[in-house]
């Protein structure tokens, strides 16, 4: 049934530990909230032991979740998440022992052929969309618990795919596995606060966090989480440093380009945009916009509201534009461009192996051509052999003129039309410098995601191709 | 007088805590205004600035990590040089033969948790809306901040030579060439021109000034080595003061009003 049995000796015992974790994790989840006075649910009838009327008795909840004695077992949260930790209990020493929890090869065949740059994109799109529509829901602290545990399950059972884990658990990798798990957790804290607030504001009360204002000595009560903090956080990393040690390659050669070269993680996301943008608009125009984007959100944002408190109705447009640009354009781009993209810049399926020599066709095309060979059916003008400098310029500006065009009105005329309709009350408050800086970051935003969509669905190259003077967009 | 005591009443303690321990309430007041590195704190706070589930402790846990970082890059001093002969073998010998060559490990995990907590920081800054005013120029210096810790990170990542580091800033670095006016391989480069003779060069233009030379080579890793010990450290060290005391100064950690 293994793929590779020496591999899956290998992480055996890694597996038999991450599972055991889990399942401590689900029983301090269960003592927590058996401390706290469990919750039942429904309640099962024994067989055998009917009461007279036939059905069972459902009696007074049973905070310990034991039968109550009347012929029927409560089953509460506690009793769940004891039932789940005990799950992954059994799955520890079925790790141990070489056996263990694997995702059918059927399933991974059909994840690495529906994975791809555009499944990856829209598909976190629209969870991150059914996500914000529903928060109320997914942010129940049972919902979000079920979702870490089959989050984790998942996991843990594609640790025993050997591509899966030579991506994952490449060393430098692992911070943004915890980058995963902890914008996770924060996303759903701050929503789950949001949620709380929102629903107080609608009824006319303070946030939550206007209640804890009465004031407290910050010796001891700030000091002394600071103490704690320092010390598990010294703890945390002396245990990352022993279990995992910093990477170290071979040595230095200028001569042997590893293939794929990839920058530092955290700039992979920049280096998937030169997928869409050429190195000018990925490597240096959109990074200093989105620096400077961050610089002017305190300037541009005039609602005062939300300040000091957790809330998303206050504030949605601010949120929802943050939200896009850090979680889809920053983050989701980063994990495509470390566990996704292999040699030559190709994609590659979570459970599928680097090959090399995997070819892709890549027929992209220019939008002039598109405009003058395919549309007007001649071919692209072109300067006379032995023209004057200027000449040639007006040649290409001719050649390029409906790209122009389109950029141009993009960026020119969109921000006044914006202005008289859609972001009409923005202006007003904004004034006419504020607006358009506002407009023209949204609107380069946007760009990414319009390029993305033009290189999908028509195979676009550049919008504007003049490589004679290295401006390509 | 017991031992403590004893210790507690002597001329050099006093010099040193000019006040009782901090067990009542004036000398824990006193405490905050009088000990240096507490004196960054105000004396008394709104309960709710610090609950673990608002702040997330993050801005203190990137700070923290900070400290990590110069600790053990200090220690990492003593046994690296940032020369093609050693910069390599040094790194090996902090993983083969060094007592408490873990700090390499502590160093580069700290810093990838850094970068991450830097995030994390800002996600939470902007999700209470605390850059609002009138914390709006903080926001301002937190951005360059971040911009600084990647700088770092990046920086660093150069230092063990090798073949994940040179190649990673090779990939980096090139970026700059097609810096637009400024790279030779970018936009409106080429209007440089005087006589015919292009001003910006492979041997001129942005990214030599970012790694020294034409390619990623030794005179890069000197410069790199500077920043990342030097350079930029000292800029993030002031701009960190500056961050600390415009939140006080802008009225505490946020709040609603």
């Amino acid at each position: 049934m293994h793929s590779d049995p020496e591999f899956i000796s290998r992480v055996a015992t890694p597996l038999g530990f991450y599972y055991l974790i889990l399942c401590a994790l689900n029983w301090g989840a269960a003592a927590l909230l058996w401390r706290r006075g469990a919750k039942t649910f429904f309640h099962v009838p024994l067989p055998g032991r009917r009461n007279g009327n036939g059905h069972a008795a459902a009696v007074a909840v049973d905070a310990h979740g034991a039968t109550n004695g009347n012929g029927a077992i409560a089953i509460t949260d506690v009793l769940v998440w004891l039932a789940v930790g005990f799950a992954f209990f059994i799955l520890a020493p079925l790790a141990m022992i070489g056996e263990p929890l694997e995702l059918p090869s059927a399933v991974k065949q059909t994840v690495n052929e529906l994975s791809g740059p555009v499944t990856l994109a829209l598909g976190s799109l629209v969870v991150f969309a059914i996500f914000f529509v529903f928060r109320r829901f997914f942010t129940q602290p049972i919902v979000a618990w079920v979702f870490l545990n089959l989050a984790l399950l998942v996991m843990g059972m594609s640790m025993t795919d050997p591509n899966f884990t030579s991506i994952v658990a490449k060393p430098d990798n692992v911070p943004i596995v915890g980058l995963v798990f902890l914008l996770g957790f924060f996303t759903w804290l701050a929503t789950y606060k949001a949620v709380v607030n929102d629903d107080r504001i609608a009824r006319g009360l303070p946030p939550v966090e206007k209640e804890d204002s009465e004031k407290v000595l910050v010796w001891p009560d700030l000091v002394y989480t600071e103490l704690i903090c320092m010390i598990a956080l010294t703890a945390f990393l002396l245990v990352w440093g022993i279990g995992l040690q910093a990477p170290l390659e071979e040595p230095s050669s200028s001569v042997k380009t590893p293939n794929p070269s990839k920058a530092p993680w955290y700039f992979l996301g920049l280096q998937e945009m030169l997928v869409y943008y050429d190195p000018w608009m990925a490597g240096v125009v959109l990074p200093s916009v989105v620096l400077l984007g961050l610089m002017a959100i305190p300037y541009l944002d005039f609602n005062r509201k939300g300040c000091g408190y957790y809330t998303i109705s206050e504030r949605k447009f601010a949120y929802l534009i943050f939200q896009f640009g850090f979680l889809e354009l920053w983050v989701i781009l980063i994990l495509l461009g470390t566990f996704l993209r292999g040699p030559n810049w190709n994609f590659f399926g979570p459970f599928e192996t680097w090959d090399a020599h995997k070819v892709l066709a890549l027929n992209n095309i220019n939008l002039s051509e598109i405009f003058w060979i395919k549309g007007l059916d001649q071919s692209l003008p072109k300067a006379p052999p032995n023209s004057s400098a200027l000449r040639e310029i007006a040649y290409i500006l001719v050649r390029e003129a409906p790209g122009i065009i389109l950029v141009g009105a993009y960026f020119v005329v969109l921000p006044p039309i914006m202005a008289a309709t859609i972001f009409r009350k923005f202006f007003v408050k904004m004034g006419f410098i504020r607006f358009m800086l506002m407009a023209n970051l949204l609107l380069l935003m946007g760009a990414l995601p319009l390029k993305m969509v033009a290189r999908w669905t028509i195979n676009l190259k550049y919008f504007i191709a003049i490589p004679e003077y290295f401006l390509n967009f | 007088m017991s031992l403590g005591e004893s210790i507690r009443n002597s001329q050099l303690w006093k010099s040193v805590f000019r006040h009782p321990m901090p067990l009542d309430r004036r000398n824990r007041i006193v405490v905050m205004l009088t000990n240096f590195f507490l004196h960054l704190h105000p004396v008394s706070i709104k309960k709710q600035g610090i609950g673990l589930s608002y702040t997330w402790c993050m801005g203190g846990v990137t700070f923290f990590l900070f400290l990590v970082e110069t600790v053990t890059g200090v220690l990492l001093m003593f046994y690296y040089r940032p020369t093609l002969e050693w910069a390599y073998n040094d790194i090996l010998a902090l993983r083969d033969v060094t007592s408490l060559g873990i700090m390499r490990e502590l160093h580069r995990w700290g810093a990838h948790a850094m970068v991450i907590t830097t995030w994390l920081h800002m996600y939470r800054v902007f999700l209470t809306g605390s850059y609002k005013p009138p914390r709006e120029f903080n926001w301002v210096v937190g951005v360059i901040l971040l911009l600084l810790t990647l700088l770092l990170s990046f920086t660093g990542y150069l230092l063990p030579w090798d073949q994940l580091a040179i190649w990673a800033i090779t990939v980096g670095s090139n970026m700059a060439r097609a810096t637009p006016v400024l790279g030779h391989e970018g936009p409106f480069a080429k209007l440089l021109t005087v006589d015919g003779i292009p001003m910006i060069t492979n041997g001129s233009d942005a990214r030599f000034l970012t790694i020294g030379a034409r390619f990623v080579g030794e005179e890069t890793l000197n410069r790199f080595y500077v920043l990342h010990c030097i350079g930029i450290p000292l800029a993030v060290a002031l701009l960190l003061a500056i961050h600390f005391w415009r939140v006080r100064k802008d009225g505490g950690i946020s709040g609603p009003l």
